[in-house]
């Protein structure tokens, strides 16, 4: 497999990527390992999808492997860093891609679609954040990237919930990365906007008339983006929120 | 997990500290974190060393009024306690 110019990986470690069975998160687990990271491709309910991933990454000379649960569980989530860490060392890279969408106007949103939604899209990345940190200061060296959203910095009426823990992704990003920073280790945020996945199979054309470039991203896209802000070449950038959104938040 | 006698804290805490870079002659009990050169990330990994060690765990507002090495002893043999 060719090596990338960004490539960051003559390191001993490995890179996670949560929900990364379909969408952003596949095509996400895809490059990092054609950089060279071992992949952990995260998956909840698509057991068969994140195999398939781990098969392209394997026929294209990677290395990955499947790890199944529901990562708003503490333990699956220390169970998956425990297992990467037998098999191909430090969790060099995370990605908290993991997500999950209970959209309604707010006064229809439930205690249990609040809850959901910001356990999963923020709980678990805080979670995996802590999880991730000691053994990356201990190397100096590491690269969090937080899949957060353009919801999380726009209206996007009917997704209280969701905008909330985008929003709360943010945040975290920029205060977990003012506090590791000098030892080498980057927190940065990746705010996609309308992105051609499964998520996003049933939002209509209306909301393509705010998009100035009037086309939907693609999920590698988005994962170039997080390539990058993995790599050694992003070693200055910390804190950020690239947004990915065809200009959507312009 | 390990007795937290005072001699055998304060023997793991100076070779800990001393592994984050200073020479461990200077890790005296009235050396200051400053002095040493130890930041609050230091701190950090040193109380999950001690949590590892002695299941001591210290959280964020205990290590806020650590000054000392000494100080850093005094608390885990007295927690341990």
């Amino acid at each position: 497999m060719g090596r990338n110019p960004l490539s960051t990986t003559d390191r001993r470690g490995c890179a996670l990527v949560t929900g990364a069975s379909r969408g952003i998160g596949a095509a996400t687990a895809k490059v990092l390992a054609a950089d060279g990271w071992p992949v952990g491709v995260g998956y909840n309910s698509g057991a068969a999808e994140a195999e398939a991933v781990v098969k392209e990454i394997e026929a294209a000379g990677g290395r990955a492997v499947a790890l199944g649960g529901d990562v708003a569980d503490t333990a699956v989530l220390d169970a998956h860093f425990t297992a990467l860490e037998e098999r191909f060392g430090t969790v060099l890279v995370l990605v908290n891609n993991a997500g999950v969408r209970r959209d309604g106007l707010s006064p229809q949103i439930k205690d249990d679609d609040w809850a959901a939604v910001l356990e999963t899209n923020l709980g678990a990345a805080f979670r995996a954040t802590r999880r991730a940190i000691p053994p990356m200061l201990k190397a100096r060296h590491g690269r969090i990237v937080n899949i957060a959203s353009v919801v999380g910095l726009r209206a996007n009426p009917g997704q209280a919930n969701y905008a909330a823990s985008k929003a709360g992704l943010v945040g975290m990003t920029k205060t977990v990365a003012a506090e590791v920073a000098r030892r080498g280790v980057t927190v940065n945020a990746v705010a996609p906007g309308l992105i051609a996945t499964d998520m996003t199979a049933d939002l209509d054309g209306e909301l393509l008339k705010v998009v100035p470039a009037r086309r939907p991203g693609t999920p590698e896209e988005v994962a170039a983006c997080v390539r990058f802000l993995a790599s050694d070449e992003a070693g200055y950038v910390t804190g950020a929120t690239l947004t990915v959104d065809g200009g959507m938040s312009a | 997990m390990a007795t937290a006698t005072p001699e055998a804290v304060e023997s793991r805490i100076v070779e800990a500290l001393a592994s984050f870079g200073p020479d461990i002659e200077q890790v005296t009990r009235t050396a200051t974190f400053e002095e040493l050169d130890i930041d609050s990330l230091d701190l950090v990994e040193l109380a999950q060393i001690v949590e590892d060690e002695w299941g001591v765990e210290l959280k964020g507002d205990d290590m806020k009024g650590l000054k000392t090495v000494g100080d850093a002893i005094d608390l885990v043999v007295a927690r341990a306690a």
